[in-house]
């Protein structure tokens, strides 16, 4: 008996070598495996053997049956391993070096750099406000006391308009509206408003000189605004914008708008405050005027000097757009250029 | 403005000042400089040296051989001046010294050895003048040094004249001095002057202001001038501070104006006798100091000798009456005008001066008199010899008030933040002259005349004055105590934003800025011609002077520029354009959306379907809203007759969408397909934002029915739609579009296939019933000539 179950074995593992299918690893577990398989066949011979060697044998015969099974699962998987490495093997080679087709669009760099500057300000509980590109010559300079003779509404800088109105020269022709919209705020709860904007200059442009460019203008009236808000805030904002600890500094600067009026420098993004060419080794980069909102400018928006203070300062939109992206030729902002413009993703 | 730390120190001891630190202190506290220069670094070893003997060199015209005593030793020099002779005494750089740009060595200079160098005046940095060398006369004492004669070592800083505009007392070294006196805490060292009182006895000018722009006119006369060159340290001061010398008057009030920032003229006494100050009603001829010949216009103020005029006031003397190196006797003019009349005046005449730029700083008109003192005590020291000849004569018909303000401690605190106390505020403010007077924390000021012709009258001035000498690097920063509050976001940007972000991300779109007006010789080349209705009057590239009234011409002519490196683009702005005016006047200033796609390759039908999409993805992204749309009249010669339309939101007009008109487009390219849209911004961002109602989905299924109609050109989608969805039937849900084609089979008609949603919520709809429905659909579809495709 043992020798049927010997054989059996060799013949099993000879027609194992064989197999190439999982198709012929299927009809070899039904050939050995099944009801009327050859392992089953003999098993049924047992009946007829005596107690000690029915147990013996029985014991091979169960033993071949789990190595059958162990055998035909590994032939299996080992069948199913080749079909995959085959699979691999043939697939078609993928070239990641082709750049993909895709129709991106791009947003204008000023934009950009304005949606950053207006979500600072935003985490800062400003209200964004939008004001005319035209305006009337009382908003452009009488409410920011600016009077008739000024030299600033010499005709030269300002486009003038066949209704008598004009381009607005500065972002500040907003204000009085503003002040009119909100009023005089109540206590402790200061009006806080960011008002970036297209301002036109009459003039010949050329790489550094455009006639149409963005400010983004800023102020804060309440009942308690000092100077020492006015440094503290821009100290912040500015560190926020450039994304580093900023050291500010102020010099007198006259705009008559404010009182005091203020220059405000920055140490050197380049140097840091060292002294560099882009500083003129003075380690501070003139960045933006600011002050205290004048008084008259106060009255004429109808808010009471007496009670309330205010500061507001002006930064350069297009300025700071082309220092963030290390533009040179200003014209190209308003050039259409797509070969330029497509590269602010 | 030049400003020489030699000439403050006249006024203010600097005495172990750090001058640098000093000078950054300047520019935080009162005005911006902009550059430091130190003169007479490079000059080193110049001494007194006298020629002893000269030679002609043999082979050269001009050289000459000189044996020169420097104080030490008598040594060789080859020199090549042309005024040089034997016995002069000159500045002579010793060999090891240095003058500018050179250092002086032992030298062989044409086949002889040189041991040092006479020096021009160039050559040691005090003024421009090269034609031959310095020469001294015999009381210079040989082997001096030439800088314990003159001097030269000067620290010079420039202010930025721009940072100056509302300072009119800053226009000379006194008032920069009495600013240098307050940072340094020290005190400001009075004017010498000659007290013209002991003149009094003496015969005034025949002096008369006849306009209201003269505020103030003073003026003296003095003769017996013997001298006529200036003091080379006078000299070597103006030079510089940026004014070459001329000669001792016409330097003198160079010097006057540069030290008090008063401008003043020197007339000739023998040609200018009587003073009258006036304007003309006619055009007058004048030669000014230049040479040139000007006509003056009605209304420029002149300062005439009867009905001749001898200057234009504030800006220019006349070449008639100028002082030349012979005056012996002359009229000198201190005077004080409006500001803005000598600007105009100015500006019309294109002559800015000196003098005419601080007049339009409105300077203080005290000065005057006492300019006119130091002139004279200047003068005396020179020229010992001259004589007064007139009493001061001085008109004053035009006063500025004398300004007091009123503030307490409580308002600095409050402006400022911070706590200065009372003591600081006095001190601050009385080195800078102001007089107060203060109960306590109640503080009253006079602000000083040089300060009130402008530039202080209210309590926030004050408040300039005590902060910047008190110093903005000194001040404690606090943060402002505030509400927490939330901010409502604002729709209308967060929807230009969306918008934005809508067109680049998803469509690729591109933005574009641009001009406000129209850009009329590329309209010109594309053969557009758009309305306009404000212009710009006075723009230096006058031919752009048209304000748009749509931004679609200006993206057509970006599309007809951008076509040599793309064959297909999409491209939006968000701007401004003016539509009419207000019934006030006003421009009617709109913020428009406007898109174009354009291509060489897409078909009209495609970049019209694009930019189609769009507007529906924005309207239904932001408003979850559905575009509808309406016939529109072609306004624009961009526009196509056909295949345009208004875009309607909630029934209301909100833009235009159109095919671009073939004969633009073919302008722009051969081969170029476009559609254009522009979409009014303030009225789709009133638009309310439709809120999502939720619908329970039913649990029974729906049944699909899809009809293929014919149809001819006059029926639309829009048409079929509304016809179905007229059927009142409960479980009628949607009828959507499927496809379109045309086929000549169906005889020039196209076969539409629509796709009708029948859901009910109760149970399962049979196909017997919704059979029903479709066939009454049918009908209602027959009844407007639509019928089923066989």
């Amino acid at each position: 008996m043992l020798e049927v179950v010997e054989k059996l074995k060799s013949e099993f593992e000879a027609k194992l070598a064989q197999s190439k299918t999982h198709e012929e690893i299927e009809a070899m577990r039904i050939a050995y495996l099944g009801k009327k398989g050859a392992v089953t066949d003999v098993l049924k011979d047992l009946k007829n053997m005596d107690a000690e060697a029915k147990k013996q044998v029985g014991q091979q015969i169960n033993a071949l049956k789990d190595e059958i099974e162990e055998k035909l699962r590994l032939q299996a998987k080992k069948m199913e391993e080749i079909k995959f490495q085959m699979a691999m093997e043939n697939a078609e080679k993928f070239d990641f070096s082709i750049p993909s087709c895709q129709e991106v669009g791009s947003l204008h760099p000023v934009t950009i750099v304005q949606r950053q500057i207006e979500n600072i300000f935003k985490s800062m509980g400003f209200i964004i406000e939008d004001g005319l590109e035209i305006q009337t010559e009382y908003n452009n300079f009488e409410a920011v006391n600016i009077p008739k003779h000024h030299p600033a509404r010499d005709m030269q800088d300002t486009y003038y308009l066949s209704n008598g109105q004009l381009l607005k020269t500065h972002t500040s022709a907003a204000q009085n509206a503003i002040m009119r919209k909100y009023g005089a705020p109540k206590p402790g709860e200061p009006l806080r408003v960011l008002f970036p904007g297209r301002c036109f200059r009459n003039e010949n442009i050329d790489a550094s000189h455009e006639n149409t460019f963005f400010q983004l203008e800023g102020m804060m009236i309440g009942d308690n605004i000092s100077i020492s808000n006015l440094i503290y805030f821009m100290k912040v904002l500015l560190s926020e914008v450039f994304e580093r600890d900023v050291k500010v500094r102020l010099r007198p600067g006259f705009f008559p708008f404010v009182e005091p009026g203020f220059e405000l420098d920055i140490n050197c993004l380049i140097c840091g405050g060292k002294g560099c060419p882009t500083c003129k080794q003075s380690g501070w980069l003139e960045l933006l005027p600011c002050g205290m909102i004048h008084p008259n400018v106060l009255t004429m928006g109808g808010i009471d000097p007496d009670k309330y203070t205010g500061f507001a300062f002006g930064l350069g939109l297009t300025r700071l757009t082309m220092m963030k992206y290390g533009i040179k030729d200003i014209r190209v902002l308003n050039s259409g250029n797509l070969k330029a413009l497509k590269q602010f993703k | 403005m030049y400003i020489s730390m030699n000439w403050i120190s006249d006024f203010v001891d600097l005495s172990q000042a750090d001058i640098k630190q000093l000078i950054g202190r300047f520019t935080l506290a009162t005005a911006e400089v902009e550059e430091v220069i130190e003169y007479g670094k490079d000059i080193r070893d110049v001494v007194i040296g006298k020629v002893v003997k000269l030679e002609e060199h043999p082979k050269s015209k001009k050289l000459h051989l000189l044996k020169v005593d420097n104080g030490e030793a008598i040594v060789d020099c080859v020199c090549g001046a042309p005024n040089v002779f034997e016995g002069a005494i000159v500045a002579f750089a010793k060999c090891g010294g240095s003058v500018k740009g050179m250092e002086i060595g032992e030298a062989t200079i044409a086949g002889y050895p040189s041991r040092g160098m006479c020096c021009s005046e160039k050559e040691l940095g005090i003024s421009e003048d090269h034609s031959g060398i310095m020469l001294f006369d015999d009381s210079a004492v040989i082997g001096t040094n030439i800088k314990d004669m003159i001097a030269m070592d000067d620290i010079i800083f420039e202010v930025d004249n721009k940072s100056l505009t509302n300072r009119p007392d800053l226009w000379g070294h006194y008032g920069i001095a009495r600013e240098i006196a307050a940072l340094l805490k020290r005190p400001l060292k009075a004017l010498p002057v000659v007290d013209t009182k002991a003149y009094a006895a003496l015969p005034t000018v025949d002096l008369a202001i006849e306009t209201e722009l003269c505020y103030r006119y003073s003026c003296i006369g003095v003769e017996n001038v013997t001298r006529n060159v200036s003091p080379l340290n006078m000299k070597v001061r103006l030079m510089y501070c940026g004014q070459r010398p001329i000669n001792l008057l016409a330097d003198l009030t160079n010097y006057l104006m540069m030290e008090l920032g008063q401008p003043m003229h020197a007339f000739d006494k023998n040609k200018v006798d009587k003073i009258r100050v006036k304007t003309f009603d006619h055009e007058k001829e004048f030669v000014t100091l230049d040479a040139t010949t000007r006509m003056i216009e009605p209304g420029i103020m002149m300062i005439c000798d009867d009905d001749e005029p001898t200057a234009v006031a504030g800006i220019m003397g006349g070449l008639h009456s100028e002082i030349e190196d012979d005056t012996t006797s002359l009229m000198l003019e201190s005077a004080n005008f409006d500001g803005v009349s000598i600007r105009k005046s100015a500006t019309k005449l294109g002559m800015r001066t000196e003098a005419s730029a601080r007049y339009e700083k409105m300077l203080d008109p005290e000065m005057t008199v006492p300019a006119i003192e130091r002139f004279l005590q200047l003068l005396m020291e020179i020229d010992p010899g001259v004589k007064v000849i007139t009493a001061m004569t001085d008109s004053y018909p035009t006063h500025y008030e004398t300004i007091h303000i009123q503030f307490d401690k409580a308002y600095v605190d409050k402006y400022t933040g911070i706590d200065i106390s009372n003591d600081e505020i006095i001190e601050t403010l009385t080195a800078l002259e102001f007089k107060v007077t203060n109960k306590g924390d109640e503080f009253e000021v006079v602000v000083p005349s040089f300060r009130a012709t402008k530039d202080v009258t209210i309590k926030a001035d004050i408040i300039e004055e005590i902060t910047r000498i008190y110093g903005y690097d000194n001040f404690k920063l606090t943060s402002t105590a505030s509400l927490l509050a939330p901010v409502r976001p604002d729709k209308a940007r967060e929807d230009e934003y969306l918008i934005k972000q809508l067109l680049a991300e998803r469509f690729g779109c591109s933005e574009v800025h641009s001009y406000i007006w129209y850009d009329a010789k590329m309209n010109k080349e594309l053969g557009l011609e758009p309305v306009s209705a404000a212009r710009v009057v006075n723009s230096v590239a006058s031919e752009n002077d048209a304000i748009r009234s749509t931004i679609i011409p200006t993206l057509l002519g970006f599309v007809y520029k951008n076509l040599d490196n793309y064959t297909s683009m999409q491209m939006f702005e968000i701007g401004r354009v003016v539509k009419g005016f207000t019934k006030e006047g006003l421009c009617n200033e709109r913020k428009v959306l406007s898109i174009v796609s354009a291509s060489k390759e897409k078909s009209a039908k495609q970049v019209l379907s694009e930019v189609k999409e769009m507007i529906e993805t924005i309207s239904c992204q932001i408003k979850n809203k559905t575009i509808s749309y309406a016939p529109a009249d072609a306004v624009e010669n961009y526009c196509h007759p056909k295949n345009s339309a208004k875009i309607l939101l909630d029934g209301k007009e909100i833009g235009l969408i159109t095919e671009l008109n073939p004969r633009v487009a073919d302008k722009i390219d051969k081969k170029l397909s476009a559609a254009v849209a522009e979409i009014d911004f303030a009225c789709f961002a009133e638009q309310e934002k439709m809120q999502v109602l939720y619908k329970e989905i039913s649990k029974f299924p729906g049944i699909s029915i899809d009809l293929s109609l014919l149809v001819d050109d006059t029926v639309s989608f829009g048409l079929v739609h509304d016809t179905v969805m007229a059927y009142e039937c409960k479980f009628l849900q949607s009828c959507e579009f499927i496809d379109m084609y045309k086929d000549k089979a169906l005889n020039n008609k196209a076969s539409m296939t629509i796709r009708m949603q029948f859901i009910s919520y109760e149970g399962t709809l049979s196909g017997d019933e919704v059979n029903g429905y479709t066939q009454d659909i049918l009908k209602m579809l027959a009844g407007k000539g639509i019928k089923i495709r066989e």
